[in-house]
């Protein structure tokens, strides 16, 4: 099939289309059947993409199944996949209908709902496959809309300042990026993503205002993109938007943006920071190595003195994308392979415990800590579940946490030794959140009155669960599942990356002369 | 020779004459029982002729010496004009009609105002220019004060009159000015004393003083105090209409001098412009902020509109006159849609302007807080609304002119403007159960309404075209 991207990517907003005009009425019949709409269109979606996961040749290093059409001011409609970004789009149709699934409970406007989340996953779709910068911008852009509303209406007590801040945080970083598009297209006279990839920007260094830029253009590129990217990965110090946006998502909303949207960052910066700007990014690494190190070891002590289960987490999210930008900028074989792995393994991690999370609080509606404890007395599955994804949090060895953290540490410790030490310490600071919040919720006595009636998981959640589990151990113990795949690419983008840094030569020479 | 003349602005001839015989003719016979079938006649012929013009118009083509220009630039305005008046007095006949505001004069005010934009947008010579835009400017008085009974509303004529009056007076010194120092009226002459891409000091000044005068009529900062009391005290139907068909043809008018007359001096005004752009930007986005009155937050917004508008004009390229045009197509296709959504709310049969009593309105109107729902991000900028095509236009415009400055500034700005559309989304999905809104649903406003918000997500497949026109029309005027 030609189109099988084009077809992977719009199912589910034709889905939304169909629910929109043809769905009447908010009576019991009329919600199921958005469910089942929902999750039939998300399956179907998986089911399809598994074809993009299969016709896929690991090495053939350039985009494959490419489409092409022209569209408007010499843009295109470019869709196509690499290495880099088949796991992306495959870890998204795999986790759309568990989160539909998870919102089996949902009760107020469930067709506006579900037809929120089903355009949400084709523009999360077409953030992986876009070959053309302003398609890559309408997707990575337009994803805001949807999110925004799924906090803002099916959110908790403190949803709309959770949702202004999200979209506005977001936007603002955004546009900064839509200016450097702008600037690279009139440089490169073509958004094309695949002609981009092979363009050598200007990386003389000049001075703006006073400003001594080391080098140059592709700097002032590389920090147009990274306002937008670190804000969606999200780094610290911008990272202060998430917490507030998953403690007020619903569930599946948290789940979404856990994942997936999370992982656009590091995807953006794999797609455009490190090959389009690579002296940029070599100007700008250890800056970003010592920022992924803080955040790391920062956010990790933040989490520790969480009393919201969901804020808590939502820390630890913060400090595992460290763990990906840091291998990232790296800018080795191991790093950006640990980092994609680390990705995808927060993909089914983070979204297991927000799941688990979602559980207990759809029986007792609060996601204080302190509400619980002995949970194990009434809820042994759950608290075999939650354990799992705990340790796959901390990076136990046989879960996929330990291969993204591990490949990520010996990335940067060629780098950057100190990095990595100070990185390492988080390991240890992860272990300590994660295995405390298991304590307090799990263990202990069973002394709260509310809790005494509580019931165990039941099958419909055992089932959003259990492909979760598979793929976290399948991961932990066989990562070459994922290496064989990615490794090609990655080592196609080192590469070119490496020989552009040389082609760019000493783009600080300026400089030099000067202070002679 | 006066035959080829008037053949050239027959369809300006024809709105003007339809307009004066059904001036006579409702006089003498039903008078305003005759408003709602003029409505409709008025509308349906400015929609002939935007079909017509848009069919027919070839070539470049002078009349009277130079005074008229016909070319692709002015027939993509006319079409774009004659359209949303079109549609804009279609969309009010309800709404006038069950406040007995629909007088007989209301629609042959409008087409005389037409006719006054057609001119504008045509004007080859300073003296064209000043008579296309007063006949606009009258006519327009007239309807800010159509609602003779309200305060608000004669105060709202009084202020436009009187400001109006002003940046005429500026404009005209600044004409008389470029005449005394340029020796003719015609722009084909004024362009020709231009020399080394610079105009002599006396020019400069009046330059400034024109620039002045077509800022106020554009309402860009810092000539727009009149605008958002004139759109709150304006009955809305004519506020709709101020918002849409003036702002076309006042850009139209404003690109038209810069490029015809002062072409050749872009250095000259580019800076000018890209300042007026830079603050309407930021004050249409800071001032919406406290906004309460919806017809006042449309005035906040469209002044920031203008401001995007203008960095296509303050580029001075080509593109950047084709990022213009696209860029007021697209504003005027979502005003209209926009303000037919507002003509749509009240209560107990009363014109509702209050965001907050949007509360809930998702719940009650689940298509119709769609609709706008898409307008709004459309509005705001926001991918894959068309309204962000609009806006990448221009910053592609301005970037390539060497103001990458003004384009950092201007997303800048459209971040901040994005809170106040938001907080209207909010009202309509998030709120709490407020008081209940008449659920109004003229056929006419409704279609409006959910045409313009399928246009703002089905335009970004090709822009139905108009990207094409918009280059070619660019290209006339600038060449």
């Amino acid at each position: 099939m030609d189109n099988l991207l084009s077809i992977v990517t719009f199912i589910p907003a034709l889905a939304a289309v169909i629910l929109a005009l043809f769905l009447r009425g908010e009576d019991e019949a009329a919600q199921r059947n958005a469910k089942w709409a929902a999750l039939f269109a998300t399956t179907i979606t998986f089911l399809v993409s598994i074809g993009i996961y299969t016709g896929f040749d690991p090495n053939n290093t350039g985009f494959q199944m490419v489409e092409e059409r022209e569209w408007l001011l010499g843009l295109k409609y470019k869709m196509g996949v690499d290495g880099i970004s088949v796991l992306f789009v495959m870890l998204t149709t795999f986790i759309m209908p568990l989160t539909i699934l998870a919102s089996w409970d949902v009760k107020t406007r469930v067709k506006e709902y579900m037809i929120a989340f089903l355009l949400l996953e084709t523009l999360m779709l077409g953030v992986f496959m876009a070959l053309d910068l302003v398609l890559f911008y309408l997707f990575f852009e337009a994803g805001l809309i949807p999110m925004f509303l799924i906090i803002g209406i099916w959110g908790g007590a403190n949803r709309i300042y959770a949702s202004f801040k999200f979209f506005l945080y977001t936007f603002l970083g955004s546009v900064l990026m839509l200016v450097a598009m702008v600037a690279m297209f009139a440089d490169a006279g073509t958004t094309d993503i695949e002609t981009l990839l092979t363009h050598q920007f200007a990386s003389e260094s000049f001075s703006i205002l006073g400003i001594h830029i080391l080098g140059g253009m592709q700097t002032l590129l590389f920090l147009a993109f990274f306002a937008s990217f670190a804000v969606k990965m999200p780094m610290w110090p911008v990272h202060t938007w998430l917490p507030d946006a998953h403690v007020q998502a619903p569930t599946a909303g948290s789940v979404v943006l856990a994942a997936i949207l999370l992982k656009m960052g590091g995807y953006g910066f794999l797609r455009f920071s490190l090959p389009m700007f690579p002296v940029g990014a070599e100007v700008m690494a250890d800056l970003i190595l010592w920022m992924s190190a803080i955040a790391i070891v920062y956010t990790s002590l933040v989490a520790m003195v969480q009393e919201d289960m969901k804020k808590l987490i939502a820390y630890s999210s913060v400090a595992h994308m460290g763990f990906v930008t840091m291998g990232i900028f790296a800018a080795n074989q191991q790093g950006i392979d640990g980092a994609i792995f680390q990705m995808l393994s927060h993909g089914f991690i983070s979204a297991a415990l927000f799941l688990c999370v979602g559980v207990i609080y759809d029986r007792m509606h609060t996601r204080d800590i302190d509400a619980y404890g002995g949970l194990v007395i009434r809820m042994p599955a759950y608290a075999l579940v939650f354990m799992f994804f705990t340790m796959g949090n901390v990076g136990l060895p046989g879960t996929s946490g330990f291969v993204g953290e591990f490949l990520t540490l010996m990335g940067v410790f060629q780098v950057n030794t100190w990095v990595a030490a100070v990185a390492a310490t988080g390991v240890i600071f992860s272990a300590g959140y994660a295995l405390w919040l298991y304590r307090r919720v799990v263990f202990g006595d069973l002394i709260k009155e509310s809790l005494k009636a509580i019931t165990d998981m039941n099958s419909r959640e055992r089932l959003i669960f259990a492909p979760l589990v598979v793929m976290t151990l399948l991961l932990g113990v066989y990562p070459a599942l994922v290496t064989d795949i990615i490794g090609p690419s990655t080592e196609a983008l080192i590469s070119n990356f490496d020989a552009s840094l040389a082609a760019a030569g000493d783009y600080a020479a300026p400089k030099m002369a000067a202070s002679h | 020779m006066i035959q080829a003349d008037l053949s050239v602005i027959l369809p300006e001839i024809v709105l003007a004459l339809f307009a004066m015989f059904a001036l006579l003719a409702a006089v003498y016979t039903g008078k305003d029982k005759l408003g709602v079938p003029l409505v409709w006649a008025t509308g349906g012929l400015m929609a002939v002729l935007a079909i017509w013009i848009a069919t027919t118009g070839q070539g470049t083509n002078v009349a009277f010496n130079g005074m008229f220009v016909d070319d692709g630039f002015a027939r993509f305005a006319k079409v774009t004009i004659l359209l949303s008046a079109a549609a804009v007095l279609v969309m009010s006949q309800d709404y006038m009609a069950r406040r007995d505001l629909l007088r007989f004069e209301y629609p042959l005010l409008v087409a005389l105002a037409a006719v006054g934009m057609m001119m504008m947008v045509s004007a080859g010579d300073l003296m064209a220019l000043y008579m296309g835009l007063e006949l606009q400017s009258l006519a327009l008085y007239v309807v800010a004060s159509l609602r003779r009974d309200s305060v608000k509303s004669t105060e709202a004529g009084l202020k436009y009159f009187v400001l109006g009056a002003l940046s005429s007076g500026l404009l005209l010194y600044g004409a008389s000015l470029v005449y005394g120092y340029a020796g003719t009226t015609l722009f084909s002459g004024i362009i020709e004393t231009a020399q080394h891409g610079h105009v002599t000091l006396g020019l400069l000044f009046g330059l400034i003083f024109l620039i002045s005068g077509l800022a106020f009529k554009v309402s860009a900062v810092p000539f727009h105090m009149w605008t958002p009391d004139v759109y709150e005290g304006s009955p809305t139907p004519v506020t709709a209409f101020f918002a849409t068909a003036p702002k076309m043809a006042a850009m139209g008018l404003f690109a038209r001098v810069m490029h015809d007359a002062f072409g050749l001096a872009v250095a000259d005004w580019s800076q000018v412009i890209a300042l007026l752009s830079l603050l309407s930007m930021f004050l249409g986005a800071v001032a919406a902020i406290g906004q309460r009155d919806i017809k006042r937050l449309m005035a906040f917004s469209s002044i920031a509109h203008m401001g995007y508008a203008l960095m296509g004009l303050a580029a001075g390229t080509q593109f950047g006159v084709q990022a213009l045009l696209v860029y007021m197509a697209i504003y005027v296709t979502m005003n209209v849609g926009t303000f037919a959504f507002i003509l749509m709310l009240e209560k107990d049969g009363k014109p509702v302007t209050d965001i907050t009593a949007l509360n809930s309105y998702a719940k009650r109107e689940p298509a119709k807080a769609l609709a706008m729902l898409i307008l709004l991000f459309s509005l705001a900028g926001v991918p894959p609304m068309l309204g962000f095509f609009g806006k990448f236009y221009v910053l592609r415009a301005a970037y390539d002119a060497g103001l990458a400055w003004l384009a950092v500034a201007g997303v800048i700005a459209s971040v901040i403007g994005a809170f106040y559309y938001l907080r209207i989304v909010y009202y309509m999905y998030f709120g709490e159960e407020g008081e209940e809104l008449e659920s109004n649903s003229s056929p006419v406003l409704w279609g409006f309404l959910m045409a313009s918000a399928a246009v703002m997500v089905l335009g970004i497949v090709n822009m139905f075209g108009v990207e094409g026109a918009a280059a070619a029309a660019a290209a006339t005027l600038v060449n």
